[in-house]
């Protein structure tokens, strides 16, 4: 079985992002800049299931400008065995990458596609299900387990209320949450062979989708700061002005 | 046009986070319907009806929405939905389950985890972990939109509307519900309790959070942890508070034990008073916290309950 997993190129998550001063978006020149962690975990997985003998090949796929194959890249270097890098001039909206998506998984025809829940930058949470809806596949959303069994897979996911389990048929589209796993290391050799894994490039027009605009950003704008507060000395004092000056006691 | 609202519900009640979207629908358009699509949830229904604004309830009673499988939810609302001007739902987990595959069936955009609306298409939503707000006009026909509860005031009751019964049953026979382990516990919930009160890494292990829970209990409060705390496994995963994990904005949040990641602080920042009780004087909770106490929280919390 093949497994296709997604990544995406975003703001290293240490980093504090700011806003430009013009509000037209984020200042993200000289930002460092990763692999999405829920990405992270999903590769993770990914290999796993290949070192298990569950799957025979895992396939990475990128979408956006050219920086973004550093990041297919590091997939390689966790053990994934060849990537692809879908080229555009930005980063496209969560349904252009998700019907760029859907061609790739036509084209490769994957017994399981693994996503992360969100990316760190847009916090969308939604890429994976629209993939879902738009090939008719059932979906594992924030995944916590996946036992594959035969041709159907089981997936424990974190819900608000605690855990709830799904069986799927597949093929079918897992997104990771944060206790999936907890991705290694690349080794420095395995960075030097990620070198020469193949890595294909593919424009939007050879897959035959036309990106089109759902959604306008109109500005950018830093968040309500808090006021600085106080340091209390003691537990007395913390109840104290809990209950006279904050009234929330 | 109409908005089109879906019901968070457990096939007997109906969760509040729905009252909090029914009030962000109300900025967008007048004619409001609220969807409840579940398996013997009459009773749902009928408490949707009561909510102040709803015009008319659309309830669809059938075993393929018992669980609410995101497959068949989705069918279902894009069904619906196609008729109407915007779709929303509360940013559950049940909400981002379904609502991406809506948009998807649609061919429109989703705006999720809005926390303003400035028009009918136009809306603000935190991008980076809230480290910035983004103004996001929508250019499509049909807005699909999920709801960040903390933003909105839940609706009152009101005169109650129509109830009228759908009959579309949508069984994509694409997944099954297996089991649901649902953590059972007699305090509020997190994403509705005017007092929160967390730990992190710095508790030590799962038992040292009774120290947390015998505070709870006298403050009739809501206890939470951060993600350190859960992967450690001190507490289940439902407890996490954070960019990923639940977002709250209670009245009260006591941050015990918690540095105060940028993650962390997306998930409860907006909180009306927050305190921080921490032995690192630089731990960065504190530049959130109106009221910082550095100290060993083993010394603080058995001294707090005895103080209140
Ligand atoms: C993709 C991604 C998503 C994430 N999502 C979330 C999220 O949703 N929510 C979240 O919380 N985190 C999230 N994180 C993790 C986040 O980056 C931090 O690692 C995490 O919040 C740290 O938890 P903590 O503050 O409990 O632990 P630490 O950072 O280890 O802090 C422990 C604190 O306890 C204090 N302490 C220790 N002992 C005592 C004592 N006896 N008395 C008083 N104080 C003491 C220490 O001084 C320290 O400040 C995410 C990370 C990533 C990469
Ligand atoms: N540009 C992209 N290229 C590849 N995968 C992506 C891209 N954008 C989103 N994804 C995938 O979709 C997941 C969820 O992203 P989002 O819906 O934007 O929060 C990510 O973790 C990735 O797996």
């Amino acid at each position: 079985m093949k497994i296709l997993v997604s990544v995406k190129r975003v703001i290293d998550y240490n980093v504090k992002v700011r806003v430009k001063s013009d509000n037209t978006d984020v200042d993200l020149a000289n930002v460092k800049m990763a692999l999405n962690p829920f990405c992270e975990i999903a590769v993770e997985e990914a290999v796993r299931l290949k070192e298990a003998g569950t799957a025979s090949e895992v396939v990475v796929v990128s979408i956006g400008p050219k920086p973004c194959q550093e990041q297919i890249r590091t997939a390689l270097a966790l053990g994934a065995d060849r990537g692809i890098q879908v080229e555009t001039e930005e980063m496209p909206e969560s349904l252009n990458v998700a019907k760029l998506l859907a061609k790739v998984i036509e084209e490769e025809q994957p017994g399981l596609v693994i996503m992360g829940k969100q990316a760190i930058d847009s916090d969308n949470n939604q890429t994976g299900q629209m993939l879902a809806a738009l090939t008719d596949m059932p979906q594992g959303t924030f995944a916590s387990e996946v036992k594959i069994d035969g041709d159907k897979v089981n997936v424990t996911r974190e819900v608000d209320g605690g855990l709830q389990t799904v069986e799927l048929n597949m093929p079918a589209i897992v997104t990771t949450d944060l206790r999936l796993n907890e991705p290694r290391y690349a080794s420095l050799p395995n960075i030097m062979k990620a070198k020469r894994k193949p890595l294909d490039v593919k424009t939007p027009a050879e897959l035959g989708v036309e990106l089109k605009a759902h959604t306008k950003l109109l500005k950018v704008t830093p968040p309500a700061e808090r006021q600085a507060g106080i340091k209390v000395a003691s537990v007395d004092e913390l109840v104290e002005k809990l209950k006279n000056e904050a009234k929330v006691l | 046009m109409a908005i089109l609202i879906i019901a968070e519900h457990d096939n007997r009640t109906l969760k509040t986070a729905t009252r909090n979207a029914v009030t962000a629908a109300t900025q967008m358009g007048d004619e409001l319907h609220l969807l409840v699509a579940g398996s013997n949830c009459k009773a749902v229904a009928v408490a949707a009806s009561e909510i102040a604004g709803i015009n008319r309830v659309l309830l669809s009673d059938d075993l393929a929405y018992e669980h609410q499988l995101a497959e068949n939810m989705g069918k279902l609302v894009a069904e619906i939905g196609k008729d109407y001007s915007h779709i929303v739902v509360p940013a559950t987990t049940s909400g981002k389950n379904f609502l991406p595959r809506v948009a998807a069936l649609l061919d429109v955009a989703q705006i999720s985890d809005i926390t303003a609306v400035e028009s009918e298409n136009t809306f603000q939503r935190p991008i980076y972990a809230g480290n910035a707000i983004a103004t996001v006009e929508s250019l499509d026909a049909i807005k699909v939109i999920s709801v960040r509860s903390t933003a909105f005031e839940p609706a009152g009751n009101g005169p109650s509307s129509e109830i009228s019964e759908l009959n579309i049953s949508c069984d994509c026979k694409l997944s099954a519900f297996v089991e649901e382990v649902v953590a059972e516990s007699d305090r509020p919930e997190l994403t509705s309790a005017e007092i929160i009160i967390s730990g992190g890494r710095g508790m030590g292990n799962g038992e040292n959070f009774t120290l947390l829970e015998q505070v709870a209990d006298k403050l009739g409060a809501a206890v939470g942890a951060s993600r350190a705390a859960v992967d450690a496994g001190f507490v289940p995963n439902d407890m996490q508070v954070g960019q990923t994990g639940k977002i709250v904005a209670p009245e009260l949040y006591i941050a015990v034990g918690i540095s105060g990641a940028i993650q962390h602080l997306a998930g409860m920042k907006d909180s009306k008073v927050i305190v921080a009780i921490n032995k690192d004087e630089e731990a960065p909770i504190f530049s959130v916290a109106d009221y910082g106490l550095v100290a060993d929280l083993f010394d603080v919390m058995p001294e707090l309950q005895k103080q209140l």
